[in-house]
C-alpha cells in the first residue's frame, strides 16, 4: 500500500499481457533458429507416440478383422467330437448320432467328418512311410463346407458322383505340405496306398482348423477302399443363435446317449476370441515398451530445453531489459517445450497411423485406430512437454537480468 | 528523470561496485558516464536501468521509486520508459531487421501489425529505411548498432541507456552512431551513455567521471559551483 501512496499522481505501472499469438510466436523462436535440434528432439517423442499408436492400432485392427470374420462365419457353430472312454481309449460315437442331432428343434444343419486313421497321405509312392507330414484323412459329408463355412481356393468340392471315386479335397495347410498348388485332373496324391485325384483345395477354415491339415475324401469311397469304419469323429452343428446354449447342453447326450461323457462339445468361435484375448495381453507389454520410448523422448526434450536456456542467457537478459517479466520468460520456455513435444506428438500420431494403415492393408484387415489412443497420445505428449519444460523454464525466469546480459 | 540518493551496490564477498553515489539527471539531458573498467559504471547502468537493485539508497526513475516496485511493475517500467543499447547489439540471428525491432515491442502489449509499423518508422528514423528485410549478418557493424538503437527507441521511451555503443565499431561507424544519438537527444530523449572513451565523453554536454565506485567529477556540478 506504501507503493500506492508513494507514487500517487503517477500512472500505475502494469505489465502488459501477451496475446496468445505472441506467446506462440515467441515460443517458436528457439525452434525456428535451431530447426535440426528441434526436429531431433521432437523425433524422440514422435517415435514413442508412433510405437504406442501402432501397437494399439494393429491390435484393434486385428480385433476388427476377427469381428468381421466371426460375423461372416457366424458364431452359432457347435462342434461335437468323440473323446476318450473312461479307460483312456478313443471313444466312438454311434453312426446314428448325426440323424439324432438333426432332430433337435433349433438345429439348422448338421454335417460330419470321420477320421480315417489308417490312411496316411503322401505326395507319391516314393516318399518314405515315416514322412506323414501330420496330415490326416477324413471322410466328409457333402454338406460339410456349407456347415463349417469353408470355401474353395481352387477346384470344386466333392459331389454325389466324386464321393464314390478316388477324389480328394485338400485343406490349405495339407496342400502346402504336399506341394500342391491347385487342383487339376493330373494332380494326384497317395491316400492309404491308393492314388486319389485332387479335385479341390480349401481356403483356411477359421472355425474348423483341423480341416486345414486334412485330406477330405467321400464317405462311400473311404468305406470301400480305405478301411473306414463309418463312425463319425466330429459333428458340425449349426443351431439358432438364441437357443445355442440349450442345444449345447443336450448335444452330448443326443450324440452318444449311452456315454455322454465320451463326447466333447465346443464352440470354435469362443476359441478364436480367446486367442484374441491372449494377443491382447501381449499388446499390453508392447504398449509398455512404447511408453518407455515416450519417456526417453521426454527426457530428450528436457535436455534440449536445459541446453537452450543455457545457450540463450543473453537473449533472456535482452528480453528482460525490453520489459519481459519473470512470468513471461517462464511462459516463453514452457511454450517452446510444449510446442516441441506437440510437434513430436502430431508427427507420432501421423507415423503410427501410417504404420497401422500400411500393416492393415498388407494383411487385408480393416484399419482401426481408436480415438482414445490418438487423444491419449496427444495428451501424454503435452503432459510430457509441460513436465520437461517446467524446470528449465523456471531456471530461465530466475536468471538475474544483469547476469544474463553479462554472458557474451 | 533519474535520481540516485546515496546508492550503494555491494556484492557478497565484500566487493562494493557503487559506494554512496548520488546523481540527478534531468529530462532531456545527454550525459556521459565515463571511467576505466572496474570503476562501477556498468553497475551504475544496471541500477539506473532497473535491471539490478541497489543494496541501499534510493533510485527514482521518471518519478517511480524502484525499491517499491515488484518485478512485474519494474518490467513494465522498462517496457515503457527505458530503452537499452548494448555494446554487442544483441540482435537475433536470421531474423530480418524489421522483426528484430518489432519483437522488441512484444512486451508493451501492442498488436503485431502496429509493432511492425512502428518498427519500420524507427528504422526509417535511424536511416535504415532501405534495410528493413536484411538479416543481421547482411548488415555492417554500424548498421547493426543502428538496428539496436531503432529497437530501443521504437517504443518512444523517455530514457535511453547506451552501454559502450561504439565499443565494437570502427571510428567512422562510431561517429555515425554518436550523431544519431545526438539527433535523438535533440528530439527530446534523455540519453545516458556509458563509455571509457574520453574523446566521446568530451563530445557530450555533461560528463560524470567515476572511479572505484564513486563519482569523482561531474561537469554539471562544477558548472554550478563555478
Amino acid at each position: 500500500m506504501a507503493a500506492v501512496a508513494e507514487h500517487a499522481g503517477l500512472p500505475k505501472l502494469t505489465p502488459a499481457r501477451m496475446r496468445a499469438g505472441d506467446v506462440l510466436r515467441v515460443g517458436a523462436v528457439g525452434l525456428r533458429t535451431r530447426p535440426l535440434r528441434a526436429f531431433l528432439s521432437a523425433l524422440g517423442i514422435a517415435i514413442g507416440i508412433a510405437a504406442m499408436i501402432g501397437v494399439v492400432g494393429i491390435s484393434s485392427s486385428s480385433g476388427a478383422e476377427l469381428d468381421r470374420t466371426l460375423s461372416a462365419l457366424g458364431t452359432n457353430l457347435l462342434t461335437v467330437s468323440s473323446g476318450q472312454t473312461l479307460m483312456g481309449e478313443p471313444a466312438k460315437m454311434p453312426v446314428e448320432a448325426e440323424a439324432m442331432i438333426e432332430r433337435i428343434g433349433p438345429v439348422e444343419a448338421v454335417s460330419a467328418a470321420g477320421r480315417v486313421g489308417a490312411a496316411k497321405v503322401y505326395r507319391s509312392e516314393e516318399v518314405p512311410k515315416a514322412q506323414t507330414n501330420g496330415i490326416n484323412t477324413y471322410a466328409a459329408r457333402l454338406d460339410l463346407p456349407a456347415t463349417v463355412g469353408a470355401t474353395l481356393r481352387s477346384g470344386t468340392w466333392l459331389n454325389a458322383a466324386t464321393q464314390r471315386y478316388p477324389a480328394a479335397v485338400l485343406g490349405s495347410s495339407a496342400a502346402q505340405r504336399l506341394g500342391v498348388g491347385a487342383a487339376g485332373p493330373d494332380t494326384q496324391v497317395v491316400v492309404g496306398g491308393k492314388r486319389f485325384t485332387v479335385v479341390g483345395v480349401l481356403d483356411p477354415v477359421p472355425l474348423a482348423d483341423e480341416l486345414d491339415t486334412a485330406v477330405l475324401v467321400g464317405w462311400p469311397i473311404a468305406e470301400a477302399e480305405l478301411d473306414f469304419d463309418g463312425y463319425p469323429t466330429t459333428l458340425y452343428t449349426r443351431a439358432e443363435e438364441a437357443r445355442l446354449e440349450a442345444v449345447r447342453s443336450v448335444l452330448a447326450g443326443t450324440a452318444n446317449p449311452e456315454a455322454p461323457n465320451e463326447v466333447d462339445v465346443s464352440r470354435p468361435s469362443d476359441a478364436l476370441a480367446a486367442k484374441q484375448a491372449t494377443s491382447q495381453a501381449f499388446t499390453g507389454l508392447l504398449l509398455g515398451v512404447g511408453a518407455v520410448a515416450l519417456l526417453v523422448g521426454g527426457v530428450g526434450v528436457a535436455n534440449t530445453m536445459v541446453i537452450s536456456v543455457l545457450e540463450r542467457r543473453s537473449e533472456i537478459g535482452l528480453r528482460r531489459s525490453l520489459g519481459a517479466t519473470r512470468g513471461q520468460i517462464r511462459t516463453q520456455f514452457l511454450a517452446e517445450s510444449l510446442l516441441l513435444s506437440a510437434l513430436g506428438g502430431a508427427g507420432g500420431v501421423l507415423l503410427g497411423t501410417g504404420v497401422t494403415m500400411g500393416y492393415a492393408l498388407y494383411q487385408g484387415w480393416p484399419a482401426v485406430i481408436p480415438a482414445w489412443a490418438t487423444a491419449g497420445g496427444l495428451a501424454a505428449t503435452l503432459a510430457i512437454g509441460a513436465v520437461a519444460g517446467l524446470y528449465p523454464a523456471i531456471r530461465a525466469s530466475r536468471l538475474s537480468p544483469t547476469e544474463a546480459l553479462a554472458t557474451p | 528523470m533519474i535520481s540516485l540518493i546515496d546508492v550503494t551496490r555491494s556484492y557478497p564477498g565484500g566487493v562494493t561496485a557503487l559506494d554512496k553515489v548520488s546523481l540527478e539527471i534531468e529530462h532531456g539531458e545527454l550525459v556521459a558516464i565515463v571511467g576505466p573498467s572496474g570503476s562501477g559504471k556498468s553497475t551504475m547502468l544496471n541500477v539506473v536501468g532497473t535491471l539490478d537493485r541497489p543494496s541501499s539508497g534510493t533510485v527514482r526513475i521518471d518519478g517511480y521509486d524502484v525499491a517499491k516496485l515488484s518485478d512485474g511493475r519494474l518490467s513494465a517500467l522498462r517496457a515503457t520508459r527505458i530503452g537499452f543499447v548494448f555494446q554487442h547489439f544483441h540482435l537475433a540471428a536470421k531474423i530480418p531487421a524489421i522483426d528484430n525491432v518489432a519483437d522488441g515491442l512484444v512486451y508493451t502489449g501492442i498488436g503485431r501489425a502496429e509493432r511492425r509499423r512502428r518498427a519500420a518508422a524507427a528504422l526509417e528514423r535511424v536511416g535504415l529505411g532501405h534495410r528493413l528485410d536484411h538479416e543481421p549478418h547482411e548488415l555492417s557493424g554500424g548498421e547493426r548498432q543502428r538496428v539496436a538503437i531503432a529497437r530501443a527507441v521504437a517504443g518512444d521511451p523517455p530514457l535511453l541507456l547506451a552501454d559502450e555503443p561504439t565499443g565494437a565499431l570502427d571510428s567512422v561507424s562510431g561517429a555515425g552512431v554518436m550523431d544519431l544519438l545526438h539527433d535523438l537527444n535533440a528530439a527530446g530523449t534523455t540519453i545516458v551513455i556509458i563509455t571509457h572513451d574520453l574523446e566521446i565523453a568530451a563530445s557530450l554536454p555533461r560528463q560524470v567521471r567515476m572511479r572505484d565506485g564513486q563519482i569523482v567529477a561531474d561537469s554539471a556540478a562544477e558548472a554550478r559551483v563555478a
